[in-house]
């Protein structure tokens, strides 16, 4: 494999890491709460998907909006009942209440949908474009457009929209937030829906390639804390920064080193490159 | 006389156990210009954080145009039309001097003259036309004051709240932002001003009440109080 295929699978791939991680460090940028539960939003946003295949025939393509909409659901009753009562406690205990849902989470797919692999069969599986030299797999490509889509929308709801400019307020000051008449509560409930809603929605744009079953999201969970902390806990560019950065150094890695060292150089590059910024390679800005 | 604008009775205030204000009459008229006096921890920033809902346990009347503030919570009470720039500034500095004055409008987002309030805190503060794409944070404290008090004129409010509005700027900061407050004043808006500065707050306001240790101890016109012995030994250190 040529160092430039490597590249290009290496982005394509690091597009799909930065929105499932863009939701951790949307969380913990609007209130301080690293959630440890995230991934086990990917594991729902796949099953959502796959059900959504198997029964009603949508394409796992398709159905990333109904993921999306499903975590968002989900995560706007948990803020709201759950972890809203632990924003100002210790972080012991907000600790405890994420690592808590995420048990809950996998043992609860465990309990409804068994441990057995589920994969979905789509026309465009094993197609791939060439490009001159180049192989473009089809299934990749389209994660990273979909995800490509998704991370636009954000930056403009972030940048542009009523409600993005709240949020980030309320990041930044919550109680002047609160004098400009905005509801705060409601900013939180809607930075954690949208936060794991993102998570979901990549994981039903990978699941024509990645196979889901309940412990799925702990395989993208130590991935995922090495992308925000990467590129800046807290930051969103950041985490699109880290995502870009971990696909390819992954990519590159393989090429040089047998694929079980894959994470061995991950972490070197990690450990390195927070030894010269701890803040991350974005920093802290929002 | 109509009933005042705002109307506060018994107000007590606490943070956790301590109680901090201890029975505070006070109000402002449609179109006046009140000022609050007294030393540090004297509990005037708590008076403007209890209008604006932001101390958690408070009790007595608040009233404002006949509604009971008591029932509301913070982020509801600028639909009211009251405008509060905050002890300290508190700006949000990663965000432009522009997303900041339109986040003083957030409850006002569906106007169709933002534009025009936009223009109007250009024309009271010209120099904020010049950092209009800057961070906030990155501006002098005394163009920091005047996104403040320009983001908390982006809701036209009929009470405007400003606590301590000239601590740490300049002389002639303090001047200029004085006389804004003086043009804000003309053109209809009430103010409730808190200030160390007693002299220029006595000279701005028409009316004062000085705020001892939780207990107003003094109120009454602005000559009154700038004539009153016990003001000028403590205050205008004459
Ligand atoms: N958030 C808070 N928590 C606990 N005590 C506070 C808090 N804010 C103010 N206080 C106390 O309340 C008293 C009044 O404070 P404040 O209203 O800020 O006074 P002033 O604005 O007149 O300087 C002071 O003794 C202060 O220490
Ligand atoms: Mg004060």
């Amino acid at each position: 494999m040529s160092f430039l295929q490597a590249i290009l699978d290496g982005l394509l791939i690091g597009g799909v890491y930065a929105v499932i991680s863009i939701g951790l460090t949307l969380v913990y940028g609007v209130m301080g709460i690293v959630n440890f539960a995230q991934a086990e939003f990917l594991t729902i946003g796949m099953f959502t998907a796959w059900f959504a295949w198997a029964f009603l025939g949508l394409d796992p393509v398709l159905a990333a909006p109904l993921s999306f909409a499903v975590a968002f659901a989900i995560g706007w009753v948990v803020q709201g009942q759950l972890i809203a009562r632990v924003l100002s406690a210790p972080s012991v205990a907000q600790i405890f209440l994420t690592v808590g849902l995420l048990i809950v989470i996998e043992n609860g797919t465990l309990l409804l949908f068994g441990s057995q692999f589920r994969s979905v069969t789509t026309s465009y599986q094993t197609i791939s474009l060439s490009l001159g030299p180049l192989f473009i797999s089809i299934p990749y490509l389209i994660a990273f457009a979909m995800s490509l889509a998704c991370g636009v929308a954000l930056w403009w709801f972030m940048r542009a929209s009523w409600f993005g400019r709240a949020m980030r307020a309320t990041a930044q000051n919550p109680a002047a937030a609160r004098l400009m008449g905005i509801d705060t509560a409601l900013m939180y409930k809607m930075a954690f829906a949208l936060g794991v809603g993102l998570t979901a929605f990549g994981g039903a744009v990978i699941l024509p390639y990645v196979t889901v079953y309940p412990g799925v999201g702990g395989q993208f969970v130590v991935l995922m804390f090495t992308v925000v902390v990467l590129g800046g806990l807290g930051s969103v560019a950041g985490a699109v920064v880290g995502g870009l950065s971990v696909g390819v150094i992954q990519s590159l890695s393989s090429l040089f080193f047998p694929i079980q060292l894959q994470n061995l150089v991950l972490f070197i590059v990690f450990i390195l490159v927070l030894a010269v910024r701890p803040q991350g390679l974005v920093g802290a800005s929002r | 006389m109509s009933s005042p604008l705002l109307d506060i009775t018994q107000l007590r205030a606490s943070y956790g156990e301590a109680e901090v204000l201890h029975g505070i009459d006070l109000s402002v008229s449609q179109r006046e210009f009140v000022c609050i006096i007294g030393a540090n921890t004297a509990g005037k920033s708590t008076i403007l954080r209890s209008i604006s809902r932001l101390v958690p346990k408070s009790s007595g009347s608040m009233r404002f145009g006949g509604v009971d503030l008591a029932a509301l919570a913070a982020h509801q009470i600028p639909a009211l039309g009251i405008a509060h720039v905050p002890e300290g500034r508190q700006i949000f500095p990663d965000m432009t001097v522009e997303e900041n004055l339109l986040l003083g409008a957030f409850t006002a987002r569906n106007a169709r003259d933002l534009p025009a309030r936009i223009a109007d805190v250009f024309e009271l503060f010209p120099r904020l036309r010049e950092r209009y794409r800057q961070l906030a944070g990155t501006l002098s404290g005394g163009e920091q004051q005047m996104v403040a008090v320009g983001r908390a004129l982006m809701l036209r409010p009929k009470l405007l709240l400003l606590d301590e509005p000239s601590h740490g700027l300049a002389p002639k900061v303090v001047e200029e932002m004085h006389q804004a407050f003086k043009t804000i004043h003309e053109r209809g808006t009430s103010i409730l001003l808190v200030e160390q500065n007693v002299e220029l707050a006595l000279d701005v306001a028409s009316r004062g009440y000085v705020l001892e240790a939780g207990v107003v101890t003094l109120a009454g016109t602005a000559a009154e109080l700038h004539a009153n012995p016990a003001v000028v030994t403590a205050y205008l250190g004459l």
